[in-house]
């Protein structure tokens, strides 16, 4: 086939638009409103690991502007202005990504409900997927939910609240890795990404919890429980599906976590750019409680259809785009 | 001081050292988790081995090249520990262990064509080509006009390996054999 055309069966155009309408209409039978916020920001991400496309400033304003990694801080800009339940379905961007389940350009479904808690939100998580799935026709096994701490020990035989980092770094290595030493965060990154999820490849869907609280980003931390937070993935035959928080709104805790990120960046010798001073200045103000979850839409209709590889439902990637 | 590639220019072919060996990447995945670090996770063939195995690693970290190369050079003869080579642009000679050649050897014929790999410039593997010309030196007596195919009997050929002939081919003939798979192609006209 020729690079030029698209690279997918052209069904996989209409299958895209009915899951669109679909997602529309969840979220319309249940009152989320459909809003649409900027592509570019002139604040990046502060993420360790989500790299940003940056691009030249604004004429007008001589203001820097970027292409977002996720909408998730104008999200929070909209519900801390009253927006109340809202959902987009967000073209996002990202620099370092590029394999069989990534593109640096995707299309995050992302969604925010008031007043519920983690659970709520894992309960419409779970409904969203099993009905999405009746619309493809598709058969799914009911959805198992199991903690991050209880999922490690059965597919990795330690605790990772209760391990050392010499021992997970002695685990990595035992699994085939190779290089300098892992931070703590990264090793428990190693072993859930190469032993716990291929471990999930029969299962339908996976519910995961309470992740540990150095990947808490902008969940809030649990309250009973300092070494974990109120995070959540959903997980597909074991790929990553969606990744949801119970919202943190304590601005004071958001710029330290912010701090430290950019702290890691620096000595890892990555680019360190601002961060977003008006999400904090919107979370002083005052984040009503919510929790909000992120979905991949290619993924997900690569999922829904059956298919392994994002270049099976994205006729278009960066290989030709 | 030797060469380093990152982890953004694996892609198959690429030569690297791991765990002290040479070794080729035959496969090259990105794997991250939602937030988190991002790996490598390759194939590689061991290329002294010819083992493929399985390693990881963490996305944007360097990674030592192995300094290979693949070349045809043209066998010379072998003594009791190497088998000689000679690159036939450079008439430079490199001389093969034992180990390297390996079962290959069999196959040598003074004058053919192999592919070397060579680490640092000392082979340490020799391919000798798909197809190879050799004299049988021993083998049964033919069974003459029998040329339908039923049966086949052993051959012994000049350089030591043992193949499976048609019964009808005699001793003294020269036949083609496929290295790769050690069968009987045909009979070869002089």
């Amino acid at each position: 086939m020729h690079s030029w055309s698209f690279q997918s069966p052209l069904e996989r155009l209409q299958q895209r638009a009915f899951l669109l309408s679909k997602i529309r209409s969840f979220f319309a039978e249940r009152n989320v409103l459909e809003v649409q916020t900027p592509i570019l920001s002139s604040a990046a991400n502060t993420d360790q690991h989500i790299e940003v496309f940056s691009t030249e400033p604004i004429v007008g304003t001589n203001k820097a502007a970027f292409l977002r990694t996720s909408p998730e801080f104008f999200h929070k800009r909209l519900l801390a202005s009253g927006s109340g339940d809202i959902f987009e379905i967000a073209p996002v961007f990202r620099r370092e990504e590029c394999g069989d389940l990534h593109n640096p350009e995707f299309t995050l479904l992302e969604w925010y409900r008031l007043d519920f808690d983690l659970q709520q939100l894992m309960n419409e998580v779970d409904d969203f997927i099993q009905s999405m799935a009746s619309h493809f026709h598709k058969k799914t096994a009911a959805t198992e939910s199991i903690s991050y701490q209880e999922l490690f020990i059965s597919c990795a035989q330690v605790d990772p609240f209760d391990v050392s980092c010499e021992y997970l770094n002695k685990l990595c290595r035992q699994h085939g890795y190779r290089g300098n030493v892992l931070s703590r965060s990264q090793a428990l990154d190693y072993v859930f990404a190469l032993m716990v999820q291929p471990s999930l490849t029969e299962k339908d869907g996976v519910l995961v919890y309470h992740f540990p609280i150095e990947q808490a980003a902008l969940a809030q931390p649990h309250p009973d429980d300092p070494a974990c937070c109120l995070r959540f993935e959903y997980l597909f035959r074991g790929i990553e599906l969606a990744n949801g928080y119970r919202e943190l709104s304590d601005a004071q805790l958001q710029r330290q976590r912010f701090e430290q990120d950019l702290l890691w960046r620096k000595q890892q010798h990555k680019p360190t750019l601002q961060f977003d001073e008006n999400l904090l200045t919107a979370l002083r103000h005052g984040l009503p409680d919510c929790s909000g979850v992120a979905i991949g839409i290619e993924r997900l209709l690569m999922c829904l259809l059956g298919l392994d590889k994002l270049n099976q439902v994205m006729g278009f990637t960066a290989q030709n785009s | 001081m030797s060469d380093t590639y990152s982890t953004n220019q694996f892609k198959n072919g690429l030569k690297i050292m791991l765990d002290g060996d040479p070794c080729s990447i035959v496969e090259n995945q990105e794997v991250k988790p939602g937030k988190g670090q991002a790996f490598n996770r390759v194939k590689v063939r061991n290329l002294k081995t010819g083992r493929v195995i399985e390693r990881t690693f963490k996305s944007g970290e360097k990674v030592d090249a192995a300094d290979v190369l693949e070349t045809e050079m043209q066998f010379l003869y072998s003594d009791s520990d190497f088998f000689h080579f000679m690159d036939p642009e450079s008439f430079e000679q490199f001389q093969a262990s034992k180990e390297a050649v390996g079962d290959q050897s069999k196959w040598l014929k003074e004058q053919d064509m192999c592919m070397i790999t060579l680490w640092n410039n000392v082979p340490i593997l020799v391919m000798p080509p798909n197809f190879v010309e050799l004299t049988i030196t021993e083998t049964d007596p033919g069974v003459r006009g029998d040329t339908s195919g039923g049966g086949s009997k052993p051959a012994t050929l000049e350089t030591g390996a043992v193949v499976n002939v048609p019964l009808f081919v005699p001793q003294g003939e020269v036949i083609k054999v496929d290295t790769r798979s050690g069968e009987y192609v045909n009979r070869v006209k002089q």
